[in-house]
């Protein structure tokens, strides 16, 4: 095998306000890949990854998450934050009273009183959001700025997993780019792992994705060619392309 | 007690100067218009920068009275002597307090800074305080109290008569570093002119037993404006009961009045706001966001809006509750931990923006802020 394993999930079971969204989910992310994951509206991919970022709400009920080969599945968010599982929220919060610009830096892991090196100033440009620094974290920022800053803060966060749920979805074409390629580009210097969750294939024209992942009745189901797997649920569904690559086996994570 | 000629911040012991730095006030005289320090029950320092001299005057206001002969008018005029139990207090007898007269035009490009400390066990102090904006001119005052840190237990009685003449602009900051056994009661008033504007900021970060205030702008004049700003950190058992009342009777005048507070560790906060509209085209707008950190604070926040004249046009904003749980959270995935969240929240939420203050003294206040909340 040449990868290893970043993330391992056994057996999850998560509640969500006492109804079982998740039921004995087993699979694992190969480190230095980005895997995208499919799934109809409400299939639990927020749940998923919110359940493995540890956040308030979601209860396993039975199973354990391994994350480097440790087991998180007690831990905090900011613990596992700082063991480098971060994730982008599909809808983040206002955070009123808090510039942007000191949560990058608390980010980067620098105090609010020092300044951005030249290249992070690069960076931040290229977001298109230097004229948000002074702005409160995402307070009146549209939908797509908002996508911006979350990738941003991922990237300053210096992960070895991103979780990402829908980086793309109400992001414009150009947008769009810049942030498949930031993200690509972050994988690969730094030979980091990343979730995608997407309802589109237009992301992965940027982001060289090792595998493509279905989440399905609870299930999870994982392949290679991911392309090949978007084209699929286009053309059978989400039901027709599980049950169609079962039967060929073809692309299935061998140890499955 | 004569006080107008003691000329040196020297003569103020270090470490009253230590502590009062503490409170906001600056050490270095060159960089304010004038400098004021009454302790305990005496004025020990008093002074114009010598680049304001012509400007401004600034003394004791007893060697003021026997100055001037008109002053003695101002006195008591806005604030009723008899009011209660600490108006008739100071009525009876008082230790001093500042005079403060921005002269006609004068135009202080430094804040004017006063210092009320008391360092004496079970001292009362009682002061009262007069400002006069004259005609057209604009100033900064910002004013610290505090009590000395070794001080068990004290009281201050203040009261302060503000005028704000013809086109004036005064912004007056006040700064409140008492101990938790201090009973406070300040009782202040302003009269605002033609065209005038007063903007009063609240600041009160250190715990305190007991503060009661509900300081009074009796907007007058034709298009006359005052703004009330508060940013209240009720900790320890803190009891504040913190109000303002504007009084809109000059044609075209107008309110404002925005506050910040948090409660806990057993605080108790109630925050008042009055806005009396009495001529038919005033505005006011009063606003109040409350923080309650845990299940043994308390929190009320009693906002009053009147009418009197047809076209009155006053409204309010209130919302006291938790942080929210999704911000905290959010937060922590970005690898803080929940205190360091918690405490973000609550120095963004205590936003320093809120008073309207010039670059230089916004980082000085956003400095004694940040270091109250990061304390816990
Ligand atoms: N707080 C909640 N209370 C009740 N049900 C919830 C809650 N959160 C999620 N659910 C339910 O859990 C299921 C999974 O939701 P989740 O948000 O994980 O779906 P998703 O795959 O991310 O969907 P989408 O593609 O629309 O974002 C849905 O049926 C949803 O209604
Ligand atoms: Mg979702």
């Amino acid at each position: 095998m040449i990868n290893m394993d970043i993330l391992e999930v056994r057996d999850l079971s998560v509640n969500v306000e006492d109804k079982l969204i998740l039921k004995n989910i087993t699979f694992s992310l190969k480190e230095g890949v980005s895997h995208i994951l499919f799934g109809p509206n409400g299939s639990g991919k927020t749940t998923l990854i919110s359940t493995l970022m540890g956040l308030p709400g979601y209860e396993v009920v039975s199973g354990k998450i391994f994350f480097m080969g440790e087991d998180i599945t007690q831990k905090g968010v900011d613990e596992r934050a700082k063991l480098g599982l971060v994730v982008s929220f599909q809808n983040p919060p206002e955070i009123t009273g808090v510039r942007l610009g000191d949560l990058l830096k608390l980010c980067l892991g620098k105090a609010s009183t020092d300044e951005f090196t030249e290249e992070e100033q690069k960076q931040i440009e290229a977001f298109k959001l230097t004229s948000f620094l002074n702005r409160e974290t995402n307070v009146g920022f549209s939908g797509g700025e908002r996508k911006r800053s979350e990738i941003l803060q991922l990237i300053f966060l210096k992960p070895k997993l991103m979780l990402l749920d829908e980086p793309d979805s109400g992001v414009d074409v150009e947008s769009l780019r810049l942030i498949a390629s930031e993200i690509q580009h972050y994988v690969e210097a730094t030979g980091s792992s990343a979730l995608i969750i997407t309802h589109k294939g237009d992301i992965m024209e940027h982001v060289k994705a090792g595998y493509g992942c279905i989440l399905l009745q609870g299930q999870f189901h994982c392949f290679t060619e991911p392309m090949g797997i978007y084209e699929d649920i286009k053309k059978l569904g989400y039901e027709g392309c599980v049950a169609c690559r079962m039967r060929t086996r073809e692309g299935w994570q061998s140890e499955q | 007690m004569s006080s107008n000629k003691k000329n040196d911040l020297v003569n103020v012991p270090h470490q009253i100067l230590e502590e009062a730095q503490k409170a906001g006030i600056e050490a270095q005289e060159e960089k304010r218009a004038g400098t004021f320090f009454h302790v305990d029950q005496t004025t020990v320092h008093s002074k114009v920068n010598e680049l304001f001299e012509g400007k401004l005057e600034l003394m004791d206001v007893k060697d003021a009275l026997q100055k001037y002969s008109w002053l003695k008018d101002y006195m008591w005029k806005l604030v009723d002597k008899n009011k209660d139990e600490f108006t008739k207090k100071v009525a009876e007898d008082y230790s001093g307090g500042y005079f403060m007269r921005i002269l006609p035009g004068a135009e202080l490009t430094f804040p004017l800074q006063s210092c009320l400390m008391i360092t004496q066990k079970n001292l009362e102090q009682r002061v009262h305080n007069i400002i006069i904006a004259e005609e057209g001119s604009k100033a900064h005052i910002i004013t610290s109290c505090l009590q000395h840190s070794n001080v068990p237990s004290a009281a201050h009685l203040g009261i302060s008569e503000i005028y704000v003449k013809k086109g004036a602009v005064l912004n007056f900051t006040m700064i409140h570093q008492w101990s938790e056994n201090t009973l406070v009661r300040p009782r202040s008033a302003v009269e605002i002119g033609d065209g005038a504007t007063f903007v009063s900021n609240y600041v009160c970060m250190r715990p305190v037993r007991d503060v009661q205030m509900y300081p009074a702008a009796y907007c007058r004049g034709v298009n006359s404006r005052v703004s009330f700003n508060s940013i209240l950190y009720g900790h320890k058992d803190s009891q504040l009961d913190i109000g303002s009342k504007a009084v809109l009777s000059g044609k075209g005048s107008k309110a404002e009045m925005v506050s910040r507070a948090i409660a806990r560790e057993g605080s108790k906060m109630i925050i008042r706001g009055m806005i009396e509209g009495d001529s038919s085209d005033c505005k006011g707008h009063l606003e109040c966001r409350g923080l309650l950190m845990d299940d043994k604070s308390f929190m009320q926040s009693i906002p009053e809006l009147i009418a009197k004249k047809k076209g009155v046009e006053i409204t309010h904003e209130a919302a006291v509750g938790k942080i929210s749980e999704k911000e905290i959270t959010y937060l922590m995935t970005r690898k803080l931990s929940r205190d360091q969240a918690v405490s973000l929240i609550i120095r963004g939420f205590m936003d320093v923006g809120i008073l309207g203050l010039p670059d230089a003294l916004n980082v000085e206040i956003k400095s004694i802020v940040d270091a109250s909340t990061q304390a816990d």
